[in-house]
């Protein structure tokens, strides 16, 4: 027993010694902070966006949602066991998805827009087919030991799924079997956002780190520490070099890819409740963060100031989301409802 | 949640800081002086002190606060679901009117965030008095819960009914106006923390994340892992910050004017104008592609590549140089990596035919180490053996024909083609505040201020009716 431990505290000061020389070369190389070099960006004052259009359909509590490549249609989760997708544009229902599980927590769209994803507390990924006459059940993704946090495809052949029991995993949907398990984490996974050019992806886990994996070689290439509490939330900038994560501690933050550090925090005193989602818009300028308080709040991304508010949710906004072509964003609620605003 | 989250006591930090807020407002609605001016509410014969209508609460709301009748709806709305004002007449509906429907506020002893969560026993009593006071008064599911409890808290039963007793003793010798005003509040407090089936539950916190640590062994196997994923990450090539930062401020200035919420766009925002002019003019493939469109393919490689009419530009281009078999083969490798499994060893082999083998119609110019992996990687054949070609090919062109395209007439005539939207007419209603696609600054409201009646360059307008806001 003796001999076992003495390897575990020898193993473990190598890692704190390995973890503490990243620090080291990081600092090294940080030699600018954002707000300073934002100085020059022109302000972006208050902004104001109104309400264009309220989605009422569902009848419970919306956990999630995501927009479609065309910018149009989106689908919404909900826990009265349906997806709906809609075209956001009329504000009409274009297809409803019945779930076998009610306790969904995510939905993603296919970039062909083809195929949906969803799942929860089921532990798996059901994946259909909406452009069939009636949605047709493709595959159910069943090899997950905890709850389904969040999915994303990568296309009609590839999907990436994050779960509470604390691996990510990238799947085959041709033949519904797992390609590459991703562990890393020590605690659930809640959230994952894939890079444009789809050779990485970043997640964020309950044990408050976010990391950043090879897509193909299912490794772990870095580790973001400086939350301290459930990341629930992640997204990229724009560019691709940086992403936004949004956490339990109040507070988002942004980190860099390049320079593999945290550059700036959001976070404000006045402001203590969790963030839940976070996107953001076209230029990466903004961000919009929803919160546990009803609200959802917009940041400028490179001053690090709170620009705006969009309240008139009457529960926690639980998902946000801007398309691709950026003409607005929208939140989700466990009020039911689903906004549209610019 | 995780235990960081949860205050001592078990109360979760996130609704608590909404309560607070209410009670703010409540505490202020109640001030002497600046408060609201109640009034007695006859309720069948009897009189009810200290109520007002739903119709007092939003005034006061609307002059307090400065705001729209809208928003204090909203706000009252929030109140009345959150137990901090019960309606008198339909006690069972926690909506807010806006007329003379009589409310009340709760007292701070049933205020949701001072007795939380409720307890069981206090429920079972609150029941069990109901059913005392009056047979047949409890509703179904009352009924139901009650015989839930009952045999639940089976133990505790005798003190249920002696404490039920007790207190249907103690409030027959209160005035009546007091005692229907208690039993409304309480009715009010356990509608809340009790709804009826169907009713929602705004105290439900959600699906329960189950804080697992204990998921993850942190044994000698995990370290191993560790020092592995350490040692990686710490072989990372690390840019400076200020380069990086850099980075970000060109970007978001390159893409402020093709970011519709910061900038507006043009002929109008979908969403504002109900005109989808703009998606129209946006689609895959169009005619005349939108001027801010094509700018954005000098912008990287990568957006010309994944817009379709860019890459067919490109394609015409390169053509003219000899040199499409470039782009195509590159097309042809990305079909391969996110295409179907079943194609991969047939379009592998397609490939080898048109591009690699020696006498190919369309032979690529790949280094010679490039190409001797390439070709040993194809007799078995994977979604990723063409990775290192396909690399090969993109920055050759990436270096050298797409700079040398930025500067061609090609893309400058589809450039200065490119359509620059007029913006929609505004409405009939000249004197109609002016609307925008998207208000982002005063940088831009200033500028919109000093042009009264011109266009600010940018930030378009939508000029259709000022009824914007459909509910769908």
């Amino acid at each position: 027993m003796a001999a076992e431990k003495a390897e575990m505290d020898a193993l473990k000061k190598e890692c704190d010694g390995l973890r503490t020389q990243i620090e080291a070369a990081r600092k090294a190389v940080n030699d600018g902070n954002m707000t300073s070099a934002a100085g020059s960006a022109t302000e972006v004052g208050r902004v104001q966006l109104k309400l264009r259009k309220s989605l009422k359909g569902h009848l419970a509590k919306i956990y999630s949602m995501h927009w479609s490549s065309d910018s149009r249609s989106m689908i919404s989760a909900s826990q009265d066991g349906k997806l709906l997708v809609w075209d956001t544009h009329t504000g009409n229902k274009l297809v409803a998805v019945p779930l076998k599980s009610a306790w969904v927590m995510s939905v993603a769209f296919a970039p062909s827009g083809n195929l949906v994803a969803s799942g929860g507390l089921d532990n798996m990924c059901t994946v259909s087919n909406i452009k069939a006459a009636s949605p047709k059940t493709l595959r159910e993704l069943d090899a997950h030991t905890g709850y389904l946090s969040c999915c994303r495809f990568l296309s009609d052949t590839e999907i990436l799924t994050a779960s509470g029991d604390t691996t990510c995993c990238l799947w085959d949907l041709e033949t519904g079997k797992q390609k590459i398990i991703f562990t890393n984490h020590i605690g659930d996974c809640m959230s994952l956002a894939l890079s444009k050019d789809e050779n990485t992806f970043v997640s964020g886990a309950c044990d408050s780190l976010a990391k950043l994996w090879d897509l193909r070689e299912g490794t772990c290439k870095q580790t973001f520490s400086g939350h301290t509490s459930d990341i629930n939330a992640i997204q990229f900038f724009p560019n691709g070099n940086a992403f936004v994560t949004g956490s339990d501690d109040c507070s988002c933050k942004m980190y860099d890819l390049r320079s593999d550090q945290e550059v700036i925090t959001y976070q404000d005193g006045s402001l203590n409740a969790g963030v839940t989602s976070v996107s953001l818009s076209n230029s990466g300028r903004l961000i919009f963060a929803g919160y546990d308080d009803f609200n959802c709040h917009i940041w400028d991304s490179l001053k690090g100031e709170k620009v705006g508010v969009l309240s008139g949710h009457d529960n926690r906004v639980s998902c946000t989301g801007v398309p691709a072509d950026g003409m607005g964003v929208c939140t989700g609620s466990w009020d039911s409802f689903l906004k549209l605003w610019n | 949640m995780t235990i960081n989250t949860m205050a001592k006591g078990g109360w979760h930090r996130d609704q608590m800081s909404c309560f607070r807020k209410m009670e703010k407002v409540i505490v202020a609605m109640q001030d002497p002086d600046m408060g609201m001016k109640m009034r007695n509410q006859r309720l069948l014969i009897t009189i009810i002190p200290h109520a007002m209508t739903g119709r007092d609460i939003i005034d006061w709301l609307m002059k307090k606060s400065n705001i729209c009748e809208e928003e204090s709806l909203h706000i009252s709305g929030l109140l009345v679901r959150y137990g901090y004002i019960y309606p008198l007449k339909e006690p069972r509906s926690l909506v807010l009117r806006p007329d003379e429907s009589p409310y009340r506020f709760q007292t701070p002893y049933f205020w949701t965030s001072t007795r939380w969560p409720a307890s069981e026993l206090d429920y079972a009593i609150y029941l069990a008095k109901k059913n005392i006071r009056k047979q047949g008064e409890l509703m179904e599911y009352e009924k139901e819960r009650y015989s839930v409890l009952h045999k639940r808290i089976n133990h505790t039963w005798d003190f249920v009914v002696m404490q039920a007793r007790e207190q249907l003793r103690a409030s027959k010798q209160r005035r009546k106006a007091d005692r229907i005003v208690l039993e409304c509040q309480e009715q009010a407090y356990w509608l809340i923390n009790r709804p009826p089936p169907g009713a929602r539950n705004v105290l439900d916190m959600g699906l329960e994340r189950p804080n697992n640590t204990a998921r993850v062994t942190l044994n000698s196997e995990h370290y191993k892992n560790e020092i592995d994923t350490c040692k990686r990450a710490l072989g990372r090539n690390r840019v400076k910050s200020s380069i990086c930062l850099e980075g970000f401020m060109k970007y978001s200035e390159q893409y402020q004017n093709h970011d519709p919420i910061m900038q507006g766009c043009l002929p109008s925002n979908p969403w504002i104008s109900d005109d989808s002019a703009h998606w129209t003019m946006n689609l895959e493939t169009v005619p005349t592609p939108t001027r801010l469109r094509v700018e954005r393919w000098s912008f990287s490689f990568m957006e010309l590549l994944n817009d379709e009419m860019g890459r067919r530009e490109f394609m015409t281009y390169l053509e003219k140089e000899f040199s499409g078999e470039n782009l195509a083969f590159w097309q042809a490798c990305e079909d391969i990596k996110h295409g179907e499994s079943s194609k991969i060893v047939e379009k592998v082999e397609e490939i080898y035919r048109n591009f690699l083998a020696p006498g190919a119609p369309r032979w690529v110019n790949i280094d010679s180490k490039t190409m001797d992996k390439t070709l040993s990687g194809i007799r078995h054949p994977h979604r990723f053996v063409m990775e290192d070609a396909q690399m090969h090919i993109y920055f050759l062109i990436k270096k050298d024909s797409y700079p040398r395209y930025l500067k061609s007439d090609l893309y400058k005539n589809m450039l200065a083609k490119g359509i620059v939207p007029q913006e929609t007419k505004k409405s009939v209603f000249p004197f109609m505040r002016r609307q925008r696609h998207s208000s982002p600054s005063p940088a831009q409201v200033a500028t919109q201020a000093t042009e009264e009646g011109g266009n600010a360059k940018g930030a378009g307008q939508a000029g259709t009716n000022s009824a914007a806001g459909s509910n769908v």
